[in-house]
């Protein structure tokens, strides 16, 4: 896969291809596997992703401590709040729903880590109901997360003892506002600005878990993670552009991760 | 090389990519050793297994991968129950097991049929897993491509002629790496494979007088 997000998006913009197009073409070449193959995998992940935003919705599970279980169907039924009724509080609930079936020991996606699993079908899953988008444009998302999450592994870290929650759901959040950039219809250069300014939003973001369990504040932090991907889906396609290259941010992320006192990263 | 699909993925029962997926994959991949379920277990935990493990369910993990179910199998939620149910004797305990082992390790001692085994094994992070010590041999094993374990008498022409066997039986070796405790000594053998070796190869091997043990390990990830 790629280990820069400019060489992809040069890529695509050069070919008139979207970003989606041109990770599943490498994926293929790389993998020696069809295009439909992985298409096919990513589908299963998309039914399993729906699969916990329902479970979750129902409400009954508690998690292995007790502390977490019950809040994604608070959000869901609240009426109380500026946001309520809105995708905003659609979204902020989805990813809610999804880490409380995690926290449970339910059926997950790890995407990329079971402790982020909740961001991206929160934004995907959210968005594709709100502006009913069908599922071949939400598995060519998923396509463009995965594109965006093997370029922060490649750079950075996707993991929270390494590189504290910014990597995390920081990675998440940015690989989420990405994909839906491109399936609202923004360009690939879209797509990188999307990635840019939701994870300048997370750096120095830290993992902190009580416990040491996905559990509090992991379920939040899905949440509010996904919250930034709505704004970072919001600014690149009103057409703001970051100055800083979207390398240069997940390298400085992945900088920041490797600097963060182990204290900050898990455990 | 980092795959799409390493990213959006894997399916599995949470909450934990190392703490939950990892453990199982430990859990099936020993299981294999023994060819089965094991009727008793030890499983001795270490580090940050053995602080956060219970609150994990690394415990249910371990249980539900010697029982054979996969990472995404619900069941794991209920694995300690099951066991019970079953009739099966595994006993958890915290220890450590060196100053220098990974943080999420565990040592197993399983017991099948009369036959014994002892592995330790790591959760490295995001699912992957390494055994590290199969019945004292050092051993590198990810479960990440089906794989034949054996241990035979040290003699020469050993590798040429397992490597021989699999070559008439069309599976192609990806790794085969060779460890022993003293010269002269059994070596243990571990050969990763492209595709399942299948029931056939593992005859051959097991009709060699020098080989006094094989296993065929399906593959638990990636």
């Amino acid at each position: 896969m790629y280990k820069s997000l400019a060489d992809a998006i040069r890529d695509a913009e050069a070919s008139g291809r979207t970003l989606s197009a041109t990770a599943l073409a490498l994926e293929s070449k790389d993998q020696g596997r069809t295009v439909e193959d992985i298409r096919s995998a990513l589908r299963r992940a998309l039914e399993v992703m729906r699969g916990a935003v329902e479970r979750g919705l129902e409400g009954d599970l508690r998690s292995a401590s007790g502390l977490v279980g019950g809040d994604a169907l608070l959000v869901a039924k609240s009426s109380a709040g500026p946001m309520s009724n809105t995708l905003f509080s659609d979204v902020l609930a989805r990813a809610l729903a999804v880490q409380e079936v995690n926290a449970a020991m339910g059926v997950i996606v790890a995407a990329p880590t079971a402790g982020g699993a909740g961001v991206l079908p929160a934004v995907l899953t959210g968005l594709a109901r709100n502006r009913g988008i069908g599922d071949e444009a939400v598995i060519d998302a998923l396509a463009t997360a995965g594109l965006i999450g093997a370029v922060v592994a490649e750079r950075a870290s996707l993991s929270g003892a390494e590189g504290g929650c910014q990597a995390e759901t920081g990675a998440a959040a940015g690989m989420a506002a990405g994909a839906a950039t491109e399936m609202l219809g923004g360009t690939p250069t879209q797509v990188g600005h999307a990635v840019s300014l939701t994870m300048q939003g997370t750096l120095g973001l830290v993992c902190d878990p009580l416990g040491g369990l996905v559990e509090l504040p992991c379920v939040f932090r899905n949440a509010t993670g996904s919250a930034l991907a709505l704004a970072g889906i919001e600014m690149a396609l009103a057409g703001i552009t970051f100055a800083i290259p979207v390398d240069e941010v997940i390298d400085v992320m992945g900088e920041i991760g490797r600097n963060m006192d182990v204290r900050y990263r898990e455990t | 090389m980092v795959s799409l699909l390493d990213i959006i993925g894997p399916v599995m029962v949470g909450p934990s990519s190392s703490h939950t997926a990892g453990a199982c994959r430990i859990g099936l991949l020993v299981r294999g050793l023994v060819g089965g379920t094991p009727e008793k277990a030890r499983i001795e935990l270490h580090g940050s297994f053995a602080r956060t493990g219970e609150g994990h369910g690394t415990d249910k993990a371990l249980a539900g991968g010697l029982l054979g179910f996969r990472p995404d199998d619900e069941r794991l939620r209920d694995a300690l129950d099951i066991m019970e149910r079953e009739g099966l004797d595994y006993q958890f305990e915290k220890t450590t097991i060196s100053d220098d082992a990974h943080p999420n390790t565990c040592r197993l001692t399983v017991e099948r049929a009369g036959q014994i085994a002892t592995v330790i094994g790591s959760s490295l992070g995001a699912g992957r897993i390494r055994l590290s010590e199969i019945d004292g041999y050092p051993v590198e094993l990810t479960g990440t491509l089906p794989t034949i374990v054996l241990v035979a008498a040290d003699q020469k022409g050993s590798v040429a002629r397992i490597a021989g066997i699999l070559a008439e039986q069309s599976v192609n070796l990806a790794t085969m790496r060779l460890s022993r405790i003293e010269r002269g000594g059994d070596a243990f053998m571990t050969i990763e494979c492209d595709e399942p070796p299948g029931d056939s190869a593992r005859a051959a091997i097991e009709r060699l007088d020098w080989v006094k043990w094989v296993r065929t390990l399906d593959k638990v990830g990636g």
